[in-house]
């Protein structure tokens, strides 16, 4: 289908941006890659009456070290932070560039953002995964100037977030490196939004795990931490990890989200085998 | 203004200033404004990829990006490859082993395998099957396209430049 009518601005800075967005109302909207936008405008889902580009804005897209934090600007294209390899830059985020390529493919990954990832905030999103999992500060810009939102406080429910409507995302700080981490999905067709996604991240010192960190993604409304079974894996020595204990708790904790009979159940296996599957590969990474 | 703005688009090397509603997809800008009807146009959504065309080099949805998106950019699409009716290596290969039936998915492999081989000189089979997952084939399995593209792959690193 073809998208309903609407206006076109493009803002060459944040603060245009913003007074663009205040001034033509909730009916406006912000356009980054349009990965996520346009199809919802070709399927009349979104009729945005009209819409900011704001890729045109420079400063934004920039991957850079400020000591432990790793800061993202929001114009980042999820191509560009697949191709970040380089040890000096992503050290403690190794997982980052590995995400980013469970992202659609290609052609949606040269377009699409970390900040229209983070804004769309799908349950399953690479991004918003990641965000969670490494403790993510995200900054806003509004038209009563900026703030600051923690990625635990980030999601208040499917597709919607602790961001206004006229609050530009400028930057996703990454607080918390960990030497070790993976990512296991399940989809059933390669290259869509996982059915169930498990990250997992820790520290190894002195042989054993600290600083666990396990995200479930796709399976409840917003991205979850499986606390309990975080909790489980801390201090564990590294050959001796209860992976069947941490697995089957992270499966016990959540709360599946179920459309058809059965659904529940189904989804609840899959973060059990998943969580299995990333411990794995995870404590893999420290042996490397 | 959700009125007509003026665009620039350089399409395979020729340079246009076209009006254009917002709403115009680049997809549509291509087939209906500029008459180059070898993008084709499946899903409309970014699933089945027939769409793709090379925006700056990149490989790209054209039915994700509004025309006005695109203004100044320089954009390849299929009708970019062949000169003076010789058809490329890759299209030759494409025929020679049967990676296509019908020919619908056709131009959006092309524009993709032509943006992965630019910047991945020596790829393996794997790597180009799992590039390739980002269109959709109804027809040929896909081996074919495959084989296609692996062996214009090796062609043209033997023949590179050195
Ligand atoms: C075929 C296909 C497969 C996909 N598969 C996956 C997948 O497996 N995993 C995944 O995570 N994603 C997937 N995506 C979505 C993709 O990652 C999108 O790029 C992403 O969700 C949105 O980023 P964008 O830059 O394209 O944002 P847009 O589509 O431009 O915007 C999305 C929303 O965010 C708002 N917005 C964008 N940027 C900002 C900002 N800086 N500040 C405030 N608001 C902003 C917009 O107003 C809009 O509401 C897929 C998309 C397609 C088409
Ligand atoms: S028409 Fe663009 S991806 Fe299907
Ligand atoms: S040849 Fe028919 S869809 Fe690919």
């Amino acid at each position: 289908m073809k998208p309903a009518r609407f206006d076109y601005h493009r803002a060459s800075t944040t603060l245009e941006a913003v007074a663009l967005i205040d001034d033509l109302g909730e009916e406006a909207k912000f356009i980054a890659g349009g990965q996520s936008l346009v199809p919802m405008m070709n399927f009349r889902l979104a009729r945005p009456s009209a819409l900011i580009d704001i890729m045109h804005i420079g400063d934004l897209d920039s991957i850079q070290r400020d000591g432990d934090a790793l800061v993202v600007g929001a114009l980042t294209r999820h191509r560009t932070l697949e191709t970040s390899t380089d040890p000096t830059l992503m050290g403690g985020f190794a997982l980052l560039p590995t995400a980013a390529r469970w992202i659609g493919h290609t052609p949606i990954r040269t377009r699409g953002t970390i900040g229209g990832s983070l804004m769309h905030a799908d349950a399953s999103a690479e991004w918003c995964m990641m965000a969670r999992l490494f403790n993510a500060q995200l900054r806003l810009e509004g038209p009563r100037g900026r703030r600051t939102v923690a990625a635990d406080d980030w999601f208040q429910g499917m597709f919607s977030t602790a961001a206004d409507f006229n609050e530009l995302l400028v930057e996703i700080r990454f607080t918390t490196p960990r030497q070790c981490g993976a990512l296991a999905e399940f989809s059933r067709r390669h290259g869509d939004f996982a059915t169930a996604a498990v990250a997992v991240a820790f520290d190894v010192v002195d042989d054993r795990l600290c600083n666990v960190g396990i995200v479930i993604g796709g399976v409840e409304g917003v991205p979850v931490r499986a606390g309990e079974a975080e909790t489980l894996l801390e201090g564990a020595s590294v050959g001796a990890v209860d992976v069947d204990g941490a697995a089957r708790s992270a499966a016990a904790g959540v709360a599946p989200m179920e459309s058809e009979p059965r659904e529940a159940a189904y989804r609840r296996h899959l973060v059990d085998t998943l969580t299995r599957r990333a411990i794995h590969d995870a404590l893999a990474t420290g042996v490397q | 203004m959700s009125e007509s703005r003026e665009i620039t688009l350089t399409v395979n090397g020729e340079r246009h200033l076209i009006v254009v509603e917002p709403r115009r997809t680049l997809a549509d800008v291509l087939r209906i404004d500029l008459g180059l009807t070898g993008t084709h146009v499946g899903c409309e959504h970014g699933i089945c990829g027939a769409c793709t065309v090379l925006m700056d080099d990149e490989p790209v949805r054209a039915c994700l990006i509004f025309g006005v998106q695109a203004d100044g950019s320089s954009v390849r699409t299929v009708e970019g490859l062949a000169v003076k009716g010789e058809l490329t290596d890759l299209q030759q290969a494409f025929s020679r082993h049967h990676a296509l039936q019908c020919g619908f998915c056709t131009p959006g492999f092309l524009m993709l395998a032509e943006g992965y081989l630019a910047t991945t000189p020596a790829p393996d089979p794997v790597a180009v099957r799992e590039m390739a997952s980002a269109n959709l084939c109804r027809c040929t399995g896909y081996q074919g396209i495959v084989d296609a593209i692996v062996e214009v792959a090796e062609h043209r690193f033997r023949q590179r430049p050195i």
